[in-house]
């Protein structure tokens, strides 16, 4: 029995049906990466995990518990923090204030109306976010304005926004789109890094091959909304069905 | 039966103005992405150009009565408009009887260049700014047009009326064969209306059947796409704006005898149609014409004594009181599409 | 000091020391000079500025905090003057029970309003809180002035809840059960704070000099310290911070396992409870009530004091509020005959050229200068009056570079 548990899990837009049985296992402390073709049903399946969408048929469980029908600040105190694409942070903040509000969203749990005391009074918040901030490197940047860093940066900043909230299970959503080689270098590193100080378990949905056979335990091919094959990335990489969707793919 | 239909008829004339308003606002906000406040401004200056046309026209000159004296025993002085001198009396009388529609031809041009002089000078610049600093700075814009009319105009409503040939009122209720004079509804209003479904047709129909219409269209539709294909957006831009200001323009214009220009018409219509948009689903453009029409329709319903009597104070809160209603069960309005203004 | 930062304290102390010497500061012209008309240090006006402030640093906490622009804050503003108006008529002319009501009634409207308003965001909420005070302005006019127990014995049509157009007064018949319907001398009594009258007042004439100080001023300014002192304990926060992460991106808040909703619904009453404090004030100073308070107008009002102060600045809000209030009240005064007295020194022609210049811009015209200093705000000062101020003390102060760099001062809310 895997920390997040997908059975036979349906989507369907319209005329279009994105997913269709899809059954899914990811065990704990792994890092199963998800990957498959442009269409195939990535993001759909990410966004029916996280709240986003909900499942025409199917059922989705983490730790026993449905996370069917519940909103995505629900299953983000259920112990889930996503990753986005491009890097959702709080432009506006300086990175020290970005990362004490999940420390406070992760304290208080549901709204708490802290409207008197002030924020430069939470020694506790400001030690646990400086600890993250230690852990990806980045104490030296937290008075800087979100807005004025890297893209890098950001990606580290919303790595450490999303751990200092102790999650179980870390979903990255193509963690290293758009980026050069050496960020993308850098991205896995710090991934693993990550994973290795802790235990957490990590979902990766990847369109870059790299990515994936640098640091996947587990390869879950995903083609035309229903998964291909489920096997170790040595296995996966010969496999004559993921050519064949990859190779489809490239035809076109 | 015949009250019925005489609301509908009332409700027409409010609902084409609030949909010709509403239909510029959302044009504007489809194809640019900004949400201009100063739009009610623009039906505003539309009216004062009938107003204005209608001044130029009565302009005269002092011409002494031959033969007539005064008591004082100096010649008799008569204003002559100078339209008179150049195409006669009768022609000049029936030129300034007609000012108002005249006026269309004159508030063209007019619209076109200040809308032109707002795009380029003004909104451009807020293309990338938040929604909130473009709604902020039309405002203000707003705030500044209305004054200037109020310092040229003065505060008061300044009647423009129509032609003498629409003057009178149109009996439907003889017409439908009921009793006669329980359905009266101005000629103007007729015109009006009838103008409105023209200028609505002529929108759709050159969107619809140019090519520069499809590229605004596909514009609406997916504004990166457009960007990226290499088409000169910009120009694209400026002149869409000077459409649908010029469509407030003439909204304005044949509005002026319905209900006197005002400095202030401009803000009051504005409220409203931003309302008429939201409810009709931001960047709809047939969601503008039909909410225009239905909320028209019913806040002219909602006038009638006998609904008044049952729930007082109904009228003034009708179209708000739909507007809740319906943003609350259709978030996108009434024919709105996913991820207009949401963020 | 009171649990404020270093800096926060520095700009509390100039802001108490502003409304304490306000009738002062604001009359720095001698009273028989031609500039005395630009002396705005009279208990009427100087009220304006604190109570509109108040208006001011409330709708802040909303717009300026979570970036919800709303269109219909002077519904609240109309809700507790009409609140404060029944206290007066029915229990005492004490202003703080007024003041209590307009605040706990305004609050309860803005739970109402909020909750619905609340499900939608970007324009569709400025609209819909639009389309709730055009209502409530409607209702005000005419629904609930609906005759409900016919003219009183004084023969004076009080109407219904509200009075309608005419608005709601005070009149001699009015209960006051725990205070005295007329008084002594068979007048209406005047609203006061356990015995002091809001109109008292005393005048100091240093020479040229005359200053006023009224009672209705300093009660209504410390009331408005007491607002800001709050505020910026709210900003500070961690409420505050809460509400700053939903104006930047609310979508990774809502991934962060925090619902935003009573977040935004929390701050919208806070905003809400200050509206009705400041419609309760205005009526302790002047006991009247009309519709027109809530018109969208009087909302509008508010949006042009906070973005030209400074829109999500501590103390932003405040001059705006000052600034509009300003040009509304002096501006506005300025007629042609001033003009030509200021512009008599020049030759004939140019005299005459000058006052048709600038008459369109002040006495009725002051609206026409509102617009434009507002659009010029906007365009080149998004950050209002304050990034003004910053702006001009960056260009004197290069060499003071270091303070940039304290540990907790580097943020955006900066004064």
């Amino acid at each position: 029995m895997g920390i997040l548990e997908i059975k036979n899990v349906g989507k369907r837009f319209g005329g279009l049906q994105a997913l269709s049985e899809v059954n899914l296992s990811v065990a704990e402390n792994t890092v199963h990466a998800i990957i498959g073709p442009n269409g195939a049903g990535k993001s759909t399946l990410l966004n029916c995990l996280v709240g986003k969408l909900i499942p025409d048929t199917g059922s989705v469980t983490f730790q026993g518990q449905s996370l069917l029908g519940r909103k995505p600040h629900e299953i983000n105190q259920l112990g889930v923090s996503r990753v986005f694409q491009t890097p959702e942070i709080f432009a506006d903040l300086t990175v020290m204030e970005n990362v004490m509000i999940p420390c406070f969203a992760h304290r208080d749990g549901a709204f708490k109306m802290n409207a008197i005391g002030s924020v430069a009074t939470q020694g506790d918040i400001k030690t646990q976010a400086e600890a993250i901030l230690e852990d990806v490197n980045m104490l030296d940047k937290r008075h800087m304005h979100a807005s004025s860093m890297s893209r890098g940066d950001k990606r580290r900043l919303e790595m450490a926004m999303c751990l200092v909230q102790e999650p179980k299970l870390l979903l990255l959503d193509e963690p290293t789109a758009g980026m050069a080689r050496a960020d993308t270098n850098n991205t896995i590193d710090l991934l693993k890094e990550i994973k290795e100080k802790r235990d957490i378990t990590m979902a990766i949905i990847e369109h870059d091959m790299h990515v994936v056979f640098s640091m996947a335990e587990r390869i879950t091919v995903l083609a035309q909304g229903t998964p291909l094959v489920e096997d170790t990335p040595d296995n996966i990489k010969g496999h004559p069905k993921v050519r064949e969707a990859y190779l489809g793919e490239a035809q076109v | 039966m015949d009250a019925i239909i005489l609301q509908i008829l009332n409700g027409l004339d409010k609902g084409s103005a609030y949909a010709l308003i509403a239909l510029g606002l959302t044009l504007i906000f489809g194809t640019l992405g900004v949400v201009n406040f100063a739009h009610g401004a623009l039906f505003m200056i539309g009216a004062f150009c009938a107003v204005t046309l209608q001044r130029i026209l009565a302009l005269s000159h002092e011409v002494a009565v031959p033969g007539e004296t005064d008591f004082l025993g100096n010649p008799l002085m008569r204003n002559v408009p100078y339209v008179y001198d150049w195409f006669g009396e009768a022609a000049g009388q029936t030129i300034i009887e007609w000012s108002v529609p005249l006026a269309l031809l004159f508030a063209i041009p007019i619209m076109i260049a200040v809308g032109v002089i707002m795009e380029r000078g003004l909104i451009k610049h807020f293309y990338k700014r938040p929604h909130a600093d473009q709604i902020l700075v039309t405002f203000g814009l707003a705030i500044v047009m209305a004054e200037l009319i109020k310092y040229w105009f003065g505060a008061n409503p300044i009647p423009a009326p129509a032609p003498p040939a629409f003057t009178g009122s149109f009996d439907f209720g003889a017409a439908l064969g009921m009793d006669p004079n329980t359905i009266i509804y101005p000629y103007w209003r007729l015109v009006y209306f009838g103008f409105a479904a023209v200028v609505i047709a002529a929108v759709f129909a050159f969107l619809q059947f140019t090519t520069f219409g499809m590229v605004v269209r596909a514009g609406m539709a997916d504004r990166e796409t457009v960007g990226l294909l290499g088409i000169d957006i910009d120009k694209r831009f400026t002149i869409m704006f000077a459409i649908a200001a010029c469509v407030a323009g003439v909204a304005g214009v044949m509005y002026a005898p319905i209900n006197s220009p005002n400095y202030h018409m401009g803000m009051d219509f504005l409220v409203l149609s931003f309302v008429v948009v939201v409810v009709g689903g931001m960047g709809s453009l047939p969601g503008a014409v039909l909410a225009g029409f239905v909320l028209g329709i019913l806040e002219s319903f909602a006038s009638m004594r006998e609904v008044i009597e049952f729930m007082p104070g109904i009228n003034q809160v009708v179209i708000y009181l739909a507007a809740i209603i319906i943003l609350l069960t259709r978030p996108r309005g009434l024919l709105g599409r996913k991820g207009m203004m949401e963020d | 000091m009171l649990g404020l930062s270093a800096k926060d304290t520095r700009l509390f102390l100039i802001v108490i020391a502003m409304v304490a010497f306000a009738p002062f500061l604001m009359n720095p012209f001698p009273t028989d000079s031609a500039m005395a008309q630009f002396n705005a240090g009279y208990p009427d006006l100087m009220q304006r500025f604190v109570i509109f402030g108040i208006f001011a640093i409330g709708f802040n906490i909303l717009f300026g905090l979570t970036g919800y622009l709303s269109f219909g804050h002077a519904a609240f503003l109309g809700v507790g003057s009409y609140a404060a108006m029944w206290v007066f008529k029915l229990l005492g002319m004490n202003v703080l029970p007024a003041l209590a009501l307009s605040i706990v009634l305004s609050g309860l409207f803005a739970v109402v309003i909020g909750y619905v308003s609340l499900r939608r965001s970007g324009i569709y909420f400025s609209i819909l809180t639009l389309a709730f005070a055009m209502m409530s302005y409607a209702l005000a006019y005419s629904v609930l002035a609906a005759d409900m127990d016919g003219p009183d014995q004084q023969g004076m049509l009080q109407k219904g809840l509200t009075g309608g157009e005419t608005g709601l007064q005070l009149t001699l018949s009015d209960p006051r059960v725990l205070g005295q319907s007329t008084t002594a001398e068979g007048n209406i009594p005047v609203p006061n704070l356990f015995g002091i009258e809001m109109r008292d007042a005393t005048e100091l004439v240093l020479g040229n000099w005359a200053f006023t100080f009224s009672a209705g001023y300093y009660i209504a300014g410390v009331i408005m310290l007491i607002a800001f002192y709050i505020s910026i304990r709210i900003f500070r926060s961690p409420f505050g911070l809460m509400l700053q992460a939903i104006k930047t991106n609310q979508t990774r808040l809502n991934y962060t396992g925090l619902n935003s909703r009573p977040y935004t619904l929390a701050a919208f009453v806070i905003s809400g409870m200050y509206a009705g404090l400041a419609g309760g004030l205005m009526v302790a100073m002047d006991p009247l009530a009309g519709p027109e308070r809530m018109f969208w107008t009087a909302s509008g009002e508010v949006v042009l004091m906070t973005i030209l102060g400074g829109v999500g600045t501590l103390i932003g809000p405040v001059l705006g509020a000052g600034a509009i209030k300003y040009m509304e009240n002096i501006l506005s005064k300025i007629n042609k005959d001033t003009l030509y007295e200021w512009f008599s020194f020049m030759p004939d022609g140019l005299e005459g050229l000058l006052v048709t210049m600038v008459y369109p811009f002040v006495g009725k015209g002051w609206h026409l200068t509102l617009g434009i200093i507002f659009m010029l705000v906007v365009i080149f000062l998004p950050g209002g009056l304050v990034e003004g101020g910053q702006r001009i003390r960056g260009l004197f102060g290069r060499k003071k570079k270091t303070e940039t760099d304290t540990p907790d001062g580097a943020k955006s809310p900066a004064e």
